[in-house]
C-alpha cells in the first residue's frame, strides 16, 4: 500500500466552490472553464469515434492517463504495472468510444469505470460479475437535454464534494483511492467502523441533499 | 424490458454497499449479489450510477504530483491501440428468467442447470465459485418451510429470485434483499405459495445453533 491516499490529495480545493467552478485549467495550449472542459471532452471521445481523432485522444490522454495511474498506483499496484494499466484503459477508451453515452455518464465517471474493471481484473484477479444492461428502445436516439442534464448533475456533483467537511470528504476519496474496504479504512485509520461508516453516509446524504 | 423485473423491490441494498462495488474493493461474491441484484432494481441500478459519478468527479480532480506517464507512453499506447481489435457491445440480456444474466454466467446456464444438493430439511443449495473472502451460494427451501436456525459472524446478504420468506426483518420477495450483521439470529420461513429460491453471499461461514447442524456445516459449507 503505498502512502495513505487523502495525502495526495489538495486540501486547499474545499475553500471556496465558486472559485472551483470557474477554476481555469490548462487543456494543451487552451484554457477552459471545468464546464467547457466537460463538453469538450465528450466531443473528443466522438471524434475518436468518428474519426479516428489521435489529437482528440492525446488531449484526453494528457488529462487522464496519469490519473488513471495515480489510481491504480493508491490501489497497490506498483509504477511499471500502473503505467502499463493505465495505457490499457486508455486503449479501451479508443476502442470503446462507439458506446460511450454521455446521457448516461461523464467521460470521467465512464473512464473511472473502466479503470475500476481494469483494477479488479488486474490487481484483485477476480471475475467480475456485471449488471445486465438496460434494454433500450429500437431507436437510440441520443437527446441532448438528457446530455445536459447528466453533466449539469455532475457539476452540481462536483461543487457538492468540495464543499463536503474534510472528514467527510477524506473518506470517502479513501473509500474509492485505495484498496481499502470500510472496516480495513477503520483498521488503518484508528477510527472506530461505527464512526467510519457514519461518515460515509452522512456525505452520501449531503451530497444527495444537494442533487435536489 | 425484462418481464421478470421486479417494479416492487422494498428490501434494498445498503449506500456502503453499491459504494463498495463502484470502488472494485467489494469480495467477488458481494459484486456478485450487486450485479444480481441491480439487474433486477432501477432503484440501485441509479444509485451505483450516483457512485459511479462521484468516482468520476475524484478521478478528474484527483493531483497527480507525482504521478507522470513515462515519455514513450503515448507511442506505445498507440501501439497497443493498433494491434488490438475494437471492443463490440456487451451481449444484451438473456430472456427473462428466474435468473438474472450474472447469475446465469456463473452457473453455466439457466435453472435447470444448477447442481442442486440436499442439505437437510429439504433444504438444497449450490455453491457458485468465487474467490475466498466470501462465498456465494443458491439456496431453494421448500414452501412453508423453515430454514435451519443460524447466527452469523460477519455480513450475510440474502436476496430472494423466486417465492418468498418471512423473518424478523420483514417480508422478502424476488429482488428483496434480507442484510444480516453479525450476532443477528433469524429463522427465515419461506412462503407457503412457491418453493423460495435465494442468492445468499456471506464473508464468514454461518454456525448452526444445533449440535448436528454444527457437525454437517463442515461438511457441506452451508
Amino acid at each position: 500500500m503505498s502512502a495513505s491516499s487523502h495525502n495526495v490529495l489538495p486540501r486547499e480545493r474545499s475553500v471556496n466552490f465558486q472559485t472551483a467552478a470557474t477554476r481555469l485549467v490548462a487543456v494543451g495550449s487552451k484554457r477552459v472553464t471545468d464546464e467547457n472542459k466537460r463538453n469538450l471532452w465528450i466531443s473528443h471521445v466522438h471524434r475518436i469515434r468518428d474519426d479516428s481523432d489521435k489529437a482528440a485522444f492525446a488531449d484526453l490522454y494528457a488529462h487522464f492517463a496519469p490519473r488513471v495511474k495515480g489510481f491504480l498506483i493508491n490501489s497497490g499496484a506498483d509504477g511499471s504495472m500502473a503505467e502499463e494499466c493505465a495505457q490499457e484503459v486508455m486503449a479501451t477508451l479508443w476502442h470503446k468510444a462507439h458506446l460511450f453515452d454521455p446521457s448516461r455518464a461523464s467521460v470521467a465517471t465512464w473512464i473511472f469505470t473502466i479503470a475500476r474493471n481494469r483494477k479488479i481484473d488486474i490487481l484483485r484477479k477476480q471475475r467480475r460479475p456485471e449488471p445486465e444492461d438496460l434494454t433500450w428502445g429500437p431507436e437510440e436516439e441520443l437527446d441532448q437535454t438528457d446530455v445536459l442534464a447528466l453533466q449539469q448533475e455532475t457539476e452540481i456533483l462536483s461543487k457538492a464534494l468540495t464543499t463536503l467537511p474534510a472528514a467527510q470528504r477524506e473518506l470517502i476519496e479513501q473509500a474509492y483511492f485505495g484498496d481499502l474496504s470500510h472496516s480495513e479504512i477503520a483498521k488503518k485509520t484508528g477510527l472506530p467502523l461505527g464512526t467510519i461508516k457514519s461518515r460515509i453516509r452522512l456525505a452520501l446524504e449531503r451530497l444527495r441533499q444537494t442533487m435536489k | 424490458m425484462n418481464k421478470m423485473m421486479s417494479t416492487d423491490i422494498k428490501h434494498h441494498l445498503t449506500d456502503e454497499i453499491l459504494m463498495g462495488y463502484s470502488a472494485g474493493t467489494l469480495p467477488e461474491a458481494f459484486n456478485l449479489m450487486v450485479a444480481t441484484h441491480v439487474s433486477l432494481c432501477d432503484a440501485c441500478r441509479a444509485q451505483l450510477a450516483a457512485c459511479d459519478a462521484v468516482g468520476g468527479v475524484l478521478l478528474d480532480e484527483h493531483d497527480i504530483p507525482n504521478t507522470q506517464m513515462q515519455p514513450d507512453s503515448f507511442a506505445a499506447t498507440m501501439a497497443i491501440i493498433e494491434q488490438s481489435a475494437p471492443i463490440t457491445k456487451t451481449p444484451a440480456a438473456k430472456k427473462p428468467s428466474v435468473l438474472p444474466t450474472p447469475l446465469q454466467d456463473y452457473i453455466g446456464g439457466d435453472l435447470s442447470e444448477v447442481k442442486w444438493r440436499p442439505i437437510g430439511m429439504g433444504v438444497k443449495q449450490a455453491i457458485l465459485p468465487t474467490s475466498k473472502q466470501a462465498s456465494a451460494r443458491l439456496l431453494m427451501i421448500p414452501a412453508g418451510a423453515a430454514m435451519p436456525d443460524h447466527g452469523h459472524h460477519g455480513l450475510e446478504m440474502t436476496m430472494v429470485l423466486q417465492g418468498a420468506f418471512q423473518d424478523d426483518d420483514g417480508y422478502f420477495a424476488r429482488g428483496d434483499v434480507d442484510i444480516a450483521d453479525s450476532d443477528l439470529e433469524h429463522t427465515p420461513m419461506a412462503d407457503i405459495h412457491e418453493d423460495c429460491i435465494c442468492l445468499a453471499v456471506s464473508d464468514a461461514p454461518l454456525r448452526f445453533k444445533g449440535i448436528l447442524p454444527r457437525i454437517m456445516q463442515s461438511f457441506i459449507r452451508i
